[in-house]
Parts: structure tokens; sequence; C-alpha cells
């Protein structure tokens, strides 16, 4: 029994979180990471574009719940997102055209190119807060959990309840979803092929008739898409601040190359390795020995590796540790 | 843009006008950091805020007076903490020299670290806690040496010196973004040690009134000879008033106004000083054999390699020389603030905005580099007057009470990103060498 106790513990204080927070800084690095690996910057705007695709979605549900629309037990931002991704998908092409295709154009250097995606970053993020303001908005509605941790302890007769939120099992699965479809269309479909190809040797893809503008164009649809979902989907678990989601560019690069930047599926995975060691190193231990060890050998302090302070620390140390041994990232970076 | 700040002192006061004036100054030595590794050799650097912030714990750890209390009760435990991390690093180096690459020597180094970290935490666990217990709402730290805090200016160029040394050492072989992205992380990670260790500089406690190197208003204010300056700069002024009572109100006014302005003066003086050092030494350094060399590991590293130079302890140097002028920023802010607070260190303000200061200026030119930090600071105060100008002359039509009106006036203080997004952009396409380009004399 106590070992169950202990599991669910885990379960409820680790597992399902750092599952969450996983999908989330999933999304935003494979955003990072298909831009690299096709246009070959570093997008420093990341953060804002996944907040501004956050209040587009949360003005369209605003609107959405003043005439009166709403999913029932689902929230209504679901409703929202699609109308919000066509919106950011506009964003995105009218930024490249004003903005990044000149530099492209004219073959600067990456450096350049991270450089004038920090002048969008000042823009997008001027706007977002212009428009929604700086402070903390919930859109969150509809039914809050799925399981609450008094109904699961009467379920099951456990000490340890597991409180399981509609929004983090949202989370999890749409994230899936989209993660399986994105990997199907890039190695399945032919454009996604071509993609690929022009990932990997711009010039061979060239002579072999891929369209470099449809490449581009395609990329920065899927960046929409991406930064819509990655960001309404943070932003409907915790909640919207542009300045956590600015903050969150940190996690999301250290991700995109822990994975190996370049590669989706290494960002993918990238997500989850900052999530969990993030949250695994600075979880307190205590109530979990106490459930598995006998009681004479029980711990007297936490037993905490590192303080909730330095959450955002660990996992740059990581990064830092992967720069140094393997720069490419766990998985070999630069194919898309 | 000496005239827009005299024009802002005519307009709005001279007080708001020096204290741009100040932060301009400071905003140009960060700049001229970037600029000499951005611009003499091509590094780019994401973590000026880190060793900006060291050079702020510099003043702290330099100028406060030392928490007796505290030493005693858990200096010792600190001090045997930092001789342990001595220890640990001098036994890692030699295992690094004299045994040969393998697998096994990797994996005991990872074992020496991860036990080195969980011996310090066990010894300075108690140490710790026994110091932030001394009086936490006021010290609850070390506290420092007492010093002038001018000093900490010289020493906050060693920390951050210090630092640049370590990060150089671990990052500099990255590409160019991924060295961007790294010196970001590593400085949040710098950050989040000076917020989070409240031992050594009471954290997000913030620490707050520094000794100042310039006299304090108050005390200028009963000065004798003070008065008598200010009763000369006015005379005519003063003379005008008949009345005894009304002569000694406006002059006591007039006393209150110049004694700021004076102190304001005074750190003037001092920033132009460091400035000018500055600004001497590194146009030396550009035209001298070093920058040549400099400029050509920048153009053609493959090149100045092969010619002998070798890039690697090039890099790596001035990597710590820029650095250590950030440092030296950080220090001068925290000095003319006469506050420490930790959690005000952003990557916006700290890093991005210092770089907008360098593409705008113009990389690789000292001057340029003054004159970004110059025009952007004074851009990033004034933005919002000029905005709210702006919003008012385009919303003229509309009644006061009007919500998109009210909305726009409410968030005046974002207009001051935008503007400097926009100024980017459009100085990096239409002027991709900034305002003044550098400038190359072949001789």
């Amino acid at each position: 029994m106590d070992f169950l106790n202990a599991i669910i513990l885990l379960l409820n204080y680790i597992f399902v979180p750092a599952l969450t927070y996983g999908s989330q800084l999933a999304l935003g690095a494979i955003f990072v990471t298909i831009i690299y690996g096709i246009l070959r910057f570093a997008n420093f705007a990341t953060g804002d574009m996944m907040a501004f695709g956050t209040m587009v979605t949360i003005l369209i549900t605003w609107y959405f719940q003043s005439i009166g629309i709403s999913l029932g037990v689902l929230p209504t931002a679901l409703l929202a997102i699609p109308f919000a991704i066509f919106f950011m998908i506009g964003y995105m092409l009218f930024v490249d055209k004003f903005v990044f295709r000149y530099y492209r154009v004219n073959k600067s250097p990456p450096v350049q190119l991270a450089m004038v995606s920090i002048g969008v970053m000042f823009v997008t993020q001027a706007v977002v807060r212009i428009i929604i303001g700086p402070s903390d908005r919930r859109f969150f509605d509809g039914e809050k959990f799925i399981i609450k941790a008094g109904e699961f302890k009467e379920m099951t007769g456990l000490n340890e309840g597991l409180a399981i939120k509609s929004s983090q099992v949202l989370t999890i699965f749409i994230t899936l979803i989209l993660v399986s479809i994105l990997f199907w269309f890039l190695n399945k479909t032919k454009t996604g092929k071509s993609m690929r190809a022009y990932s990997d040797n711009e010039d061979l893809a060239l002579l072999s008739g891929i369209d470099p503008k449809r490449v581009v164009m395609i990329t920065w649809i899927i960046a929409g898409i991406l930064a819509t979902i990655g960001g309404a989907l943070y932003g409907l678990d915790k909640s919207f601040k542009p300045f956590t989601y600015f903050n969150n560019m940190l996690p999301i690069f250290a991700a995109a190359i822990v994975g190996g930047i370049g590669n989706p599926f290494g960002a993918f995975l990238g997500g989850y390795v900052i999530a969990f060691s993030e949250i695994f190193i600075t979880y307190a231990y205590k109530k979990f020995f106490m459930y598995i060890l006998p009681e004479s050998m029980e711990p007297e302090t936490l037993v905490q590796l590192l303080s909730t302070d330095y959450k955002f620390a660990v996992s740059f140390s990581i990064l830092v540790i992967v720069l140094l041994y393997r720069p490419n990232g766990i998985f070999k970076g630069k194919v898309l | 843009m000496m005239g827009l700040i005299i024009l802002v002192g005519i307009f709005q006061s001279w007080n708001v006008a020096l204290s741009i004036f100040n932060m301009c100054l400071i905003s140009a030595v960060m700049t001229m950091g970037a600029n000499v590794q951005w611009g003499y050799a091509g590094l780019i650097n994401f973590g000026l805020m880190g060793y900006a912030a060291l050079g702020g714990l510099a003043a702290v750890l330099i100028s406060v007076d030392p928490v007796e209390e505290a030493w005693r009760a858990g200096g010792f435990d600190i001090l045997m903490c930092l001789w342990l991390i001595i220890a640990m690093i001098f036994i890692i180096r030699f295992i690094l020299k004299h045994f040969e690459k393998t697998k096994i020597r990797t994996y005991g180094i990872a074992g020496i670290i991860i036990a080195g970290i969980v011996i310090i935490r066990i010894t300075s666990e108690s140490g710790i806690e026994a110091i932030e217990a001394v009086n936490p709402a006021t010290t609850g730290f070390l506290g420092g040496l007492g010093l002038p805090i001018v000093f900490s200016w010289i020493v906050g160029a060693f920390f951050a010196a210090g630092l640049a040394f370590v990060v150089g050492k671990v990052a500099l072989g990255l590409r160019a973004d991924y060295l961007a992205i790294a010196t970001l992380l590593i400085s949040e990670i710098v950050i989040a040690i000076i917020k989070h260790e409240d031992w050594l500089a009471r954290g997000v406690k913030n620490v707050i009134g520094l000794d100042r190197p310039v006299p304090y208003e108050v005390n200028l204010q009963e000065a004798e000879w003070f008065i008598n300056l200010v009763t000369k700069f006015n005379s005519g002024k003063l003379e005008l008033i008949s009345n005894i009572a009304d002569k000694q109100a406006a002059l006591n006014q007039l006393v209150i106004e110049g004694s700021s302005v004076f102190v304001k003066l005074c750190y003037s003086g001092l920033f132009l000083i460091v400035v000018i050092a500055l600004l001497i030494v590194t146009q030396k350094a550009l035209y001298s054999p070093w920058g040549r060399m400099m400029r050509a590991i920048r153009d053609n590293e493959e090149a100045a390699n092969a010619m002998g130079k070798n890039v690697v302890k090039q890099h790596l140097l001035i990597f710590i020389l820029g650095s250590a002028i950030v440092g030296i920023a950080g220090a001068m802010l925290v000095t003319q603030d006469g506050l420490f607070t930790p959690g005000s260190y952003r990557p916006m303000r700290y890093t991005f905005l210092i770089w907008v200061m360098v593409i705008v200026g113009g990389s690789g030119n000292n001057f340029g580099a003054i004159l970004g930090g110059f025009a952007v600071w004074f851009l990033w105060i004034e933005a919002a007057p000029i905005s709210l100008f702006l919003i008012n002359l385009s919303t003229v039509g509309l009644p006061e009470t009007h919500e998109l009106k009210v909305h726009l006036t409410e968030s005046v203080p974002y207009f001051r990103y935008l503007m400097m997004g926009i100024g980017l952009l459009l100085i990096m396409r239409y002027r991709p060498k900034g305002i003044l380009p550098e400038k190359i004399e072949i001789k």
C-alpha cells in the first residue's frame, strides 16, 4: 500500500506536471528548430510570437463568450484556436515579407538574422502589451478537473490523491496529435520531403527543382500553427502573462539545443528532457521516502537536490553540459 | 545629442536632464564593452546582464560595512565552502593534467563534482541559515568590506572578468548563434544565484542605502559654502524679491533644487572620467597592431590562424576585456542608484537594449557606441512623453473618455518597446553598419 502511495505521489507531483510542461516546451522547441533548420537563424522572437498567438486566441475566446458560444465541458478557447491560427499565419507571412525576406534574399549571415529577430521581438512584445496589457489573464472555462484529488482518494482508498486537470490532458493529447501529424507531413508527403531536402542542403535542393519560396512559406505556416497552439495550451494550463512567455523562450531554446537544433524529433524529446529534469531535481522527496523507507530510516531534511528557485538554472545547466560534451545535441542536429 | 538633453533641461527640468545624462554615460560604458566584443572581434555576447549584475554585486561587497555578528554566526562555514570549491577545482585540474582521457576519467570528474556539491551543501546549510537569521529585516547577510564604493568599479571589472574567463573557456568554441544563446542562459544562471543566495547580498530583499562617493543632499543643504554658491548663482533672481521672508523661502527652494542638481553633476563628472579614459584606451587599442590583429581574426579566422595568430587565446582575451568593461558599468549603475536590486536585472533591459545601442550606434566604432548609448537611452526615457503626445494628437477628435483613447494612454509605457523595435529594424535594413560606421584607416 505504501508503495502504491509513493507511486501516486510521484505521478501527481512529478509525472503529470512534467509531461504537461514538457509538451508545452516541445511545441515551442519544434517551432524554434524548424525555423532554424530551414531559415537558418535563431529566432529570439519565439516567446513573443507565442504570446501574440495566445493573445489572438484570448480575444476570439472573449468574443465567443460574449455572444454565448461555448463548448460545454471543454474550454471555449479550443474553438477559438483555429481562427487564431489563421490570423497568426497571416502575421507570420507579413513579418516574413516585410522583415526577414530582405535578409534571406541577400544571404545575410545568421547572426544578422538573429539580430533582426530581436527587432521583431521588441515590436511583437510592444504590440501584445499595448493591445491586451501586461497583466495576468485566465481564459480557461469549462470543466476544470478530470479527477479531483479527493475523489481519487475515495475511489481507491489510498492516502495520496491524484488530481488531473483537464487542461493537462488536453495539452498532452493535442501535442501528441499535432506532433504525429507534423512528423507524418515531414516524412511522408512530397512537400515535407522537399522541406527536409532544403534544410539538409539548400543548393542541391534548388538544383532538383524545389521552390524555395514555397518551402519558406510552408515553414512559416507550420510555425504559426505551432506558436498559436503551443502558446494557447500554456495559457490554458497556467495563465497568460506576456512576461512569462518572453521568459519561456529560454527553456524552449534549451530544449531545442539539447535535442539537437534543426532536428524536430530531438526538439520534441528535448522538451521532455528539460521539463523532467527541472522537476526531478527541484522536487522535495521527503514524503516519497517516508512511504518507501521503514520508519527508522526516514529522512529529516526535505531531500531536495536544489531549491525550486533554481528551476530555470537547472535546464540551463543541462544545456551548458550538453553544449560542452555534445555540441550537436543528444540527437544529431541540422537534419530536419 | 547634447542639444537634446539640454532641451529636456529647459523644458522638463535640469534634474531630469542630468539623470538622463548620467544613465546615458553608464549605457555608453556598457555599449563600449559590448562593442569591444562584437565590433572588434565579432564575438556575440548576450550575457551582458550577468556581467552588469556582478559589477553591482561588487559594489555591495565593497562598500557595505561587514556584519560582524553574521560572520561570527556562519562565516567559518562559508569560508570552509570556499576552500572546498578551490580544492575541488585543483583536484579536477590535477586529474585533467595527469590522466589520459578515458571514460573512467570523465565519470570520475563527474563523481567528484557531484560529491563536492553534496559536501558543500551539507557544510554550508547550517552556516547559511545562521547568517540569514541575523537580523533578517536589515542585514541577514555577510556584508562587505566597508571600503569606498569607487573601488568597486575596479573590483566589479575583475568579477566580470573572472566570470568571462569561465564562460569563455566553456562557450567560445561555439558558433555565433549558439554562443548567443549559451551566454544568455549562463547570465540567467548568474542572476538566479544572486537572487536566491540571501547570505551573499540579501537576494531579492535588496540592499539599500549604499555609500556614496559624492555628498548627500541633506548635508549640502546645511553647508555654508553651498548656500553661498547658490546665492551667488541666483543673485539676479533673488534681488527681484524685496520681502525678506519671501526671499528666504525662495532661497531655500533654490538650495533644495540646487543640491540634487549638484549631486548629479558630481556623478556626471565621475562617470565622464570613466567614459573618457575608456574611450582613449579603446581608441588606442583599435588602431594598435593588436586592434589590427583582432580585425583580421574577425574578418577571416582561418587566414589569421594560418598567419600564426592564436585565435582561441585572443578571443578569450577580448571576451574578458569586454565583459570587464560591462562589469565597471554595472558597478557604476549601482553606485548611482545607491541600491542593489537583483530582481531588476532582466534580459530585456540589460542585454537586448544594450545590443540595440551597439547596432544603432555602429559596431566597431567607439564613438558610435557612445552615440548609440546616448541616443537609445534618450529615446527609451523620452518615448513615453513622445508617444503620449502622438496619441493625443492622433485621437484629438475623440472625447476624453473614449475607450480607445483611455486604453492607449494607459499603455503608453509599452510604446518604448515599439520604438526600439522599429528603430532597430530600420537601422538593420537601411544602415546595417549603424549611424557611425566603422572607419578603418589604412596607412
